[in-house]
């Protein structure tokens, strides 16, 4: 099942750069969808563009089609102007490559969400924090000192706990750009483990900071250069077997 | 990287190897009980099953090839077993190889009477499987200790092949006429010591994946005739 639907999607910025070129893409759920590419190519404006942080950007044109589907089949066209911004987020919630930890407690990081939204419950509250910090493979961790500053934890448990915050919300995709270009290899390895197993009930589009992880991640991968895409294939064809030179090129490393 | 993504792919690929070894040894089996009971029917089946095992093989690499490309950074202990594991799927699929040609030989004599009954080729068959059974377990649990022991068995398989190529000869001597049988037993013979010898190479393989060492097992290699290599390879 398709969870993302864009046809002949394009974007202008304001300084006349095209960032997008008419990019056609089904993204499927429930399974990490990696965009990767040099610098420049697309994969963050693509991003902006899904949760339309690119409202905030100065962008003069964007054209053709983005459609966000649920599970009932009924679609979102995410380019329209009169959609509650807030509403699509709570749904596409994203990660940053560096990780924005409220200046709160851990607990409060989690909460803060929910209670925007209404939640008052305490148990419901207790329940959502101890479920998203293990599926962020946190909750060992800080299970003794949830009421410490988030500010105290390392840089990789910092990241996580901004994984359990998306998570905590319930969304219905997770999009993370570059969520681990700051860890060392273990935290890595734990969020690239926390996100192998949330794929099942979430859609997860990744940004890797590396090729490497690109593969070892990618269920399917889309190669974007220069605002095209060169390539989208499942993750075992595109690294081994890329159809296209330029792709070729890049997974082998002659440019990038 | 996620090392249970990882574990979970070299657990499959070892897997994969213990099914081939299991083909092998079945093939090897029927390919001998045919030649014994003369059987043309099962030896065509042997014959032409052989493509399952090559198709095995293809697909092992493959699988190898993908593991290395999307789990890096594989390194060390887990490179090393990759790449034995490759090693050894090739060995294995040559075994297959040798099973096929025992088939073949028992198509080639026919229905003409065996020339002798066949008593040490079963056996050499029973030892060089149990040697290959050993090995592949010994690869699959990391089992060093054994790795180095199961290279000292394969005297006896060199034995009973010198024993098969003596009398053989003495029966061509005697008798010029069984000239075209002999040889098709004797090339049987060889078929078995030389998957013996490939056992060893399995071997290193299982010693290498875990000390990283790369060299020959000693292994009594005193077949009368070591300088007749039947099929062109070692």
């Amino acid at each position: 099942m398709n969870k993302f639907i864009l046809e002949n999607l394009s974007l202008t910025y304001s300084d006349s750069v095209q960032a997008l070129k008419g990019i056609n893409l089904e993204i499927p759920a429930n399974s990490i969808t990696v965009l990767f590419g040099p610098a420049g190519g697309g994969k963050s404006s693509l991003l902006r563009t899904l949760n339309r942080l690119n409202d905030l950007a100065d962008v003069k044109q964007v054209a053709g089609r983005a459609d966000l589907l649920d599970q009932d089949g009924r679609t979102l066209n995410l380019l329209d102007k009169t959609i509650d911004v807030i509403a699509l987020r709570r749904r596409l919630s994203m990660v940053f490559a560096r990780p924005i930890v409220l200046p709160l407690s851990i607990r409060q990081n989690l909460t803060y969400g929910l209670e925007v939204s209404g939640v008052r419950d305490r148990r419901r509250l207790n329940q959502a924090i101890e479920l998203s910090l293990e599926q962020a493979a946190l909750w060992d961790e800080v299970k003794d000192r949830l009421d410490d500053p988030a500010t105290m934890l390392s840089g990789g448990q910092q990241q996580r706990l901004c994984l359990a915050r998306c998570l905590a919300l319930e969304p219905e995709v997770i999009i993370l750009d570059e969520p681990t270009s700051g860890l060392d290899p273990i935290s890595t390895n734990k969020v690239e483990a926390s996100l192998q197993k949330l794929k099942v009930n979430y859609t997860i589009i990744l940004v890797p900071h590396s090729i490497q992880q690109a593969a070892r991640m990618a269920d399917q991968a889309a190669f974007f250069l220069q605002g095209e895409l060169i390539e989208f294939a499942t993750g075992d064809t595109l690294f081994i077997n890329p159809k296209q030179v330029k792709t070729k090129d890049y997974v082998e490393g002659r440019f990038g | 990287m996620t090392r249970e993504a990882l574990d979970r792919k070299l657990r499959s690929l070892l897997d994969n190897i213990q099914d081939m070894e299991e083909l092998v040894e079945h093939a090897t089996i029927d390919a001998v009980d045919a030649l014994k009971r003369q059987d043309l029917v099962a030896a065509q089946k042997i014959y032409d099953a052989d493509s399952i095992i090559n198709t095995r093989r293809f697909d092992l690499e493959n699988d190898c090839v993908i593991t290395i490309a999307t789990q890096q950074p594989i390194m060390a202990g887990d490179l090393r077993l990759v790449a034995s594991i490759l090693e050894v799927s090739g060995e294995l699929e040559r075994m297959g190889d040798y099973a096929k040609g025992i088939a073949k030989i028992c198509l080639l004599i026919g229905t003409e009477p065996l020339i002798k009954p066949l008593i040490d080729i079963p056996r050499m068959m029973e030892i060089t499987l149990s040697m290959l059974r050993r090995a592949v377990t010994a690869f699959i649990n990391h089992d060093v200790e054994a790795a180095r022991s199961i290279p000292d068995d394969d005297y006896l398989v060199d034995d009973l092949y010198n024993q098969v190529y003596r009398e053989l000869i003495t029966i061509m001597f005697a008798k010029p006429t069984t000239i075209d049988q002999a040889n098709h037993l004797m090339w049987a013979a060889h078929n078995l010591e030389r998957m013996a010898d490939r056992v060893t190479n399995i071997c290193e393989r299982a010693i290498y994946v875990v000390t990283g060492e790369m060299k020959e097992v000693d292994k009594t290699d005193d077949e009368v005739n070591s300088s007749y290599q039947g099929d062109g390879s070692n």
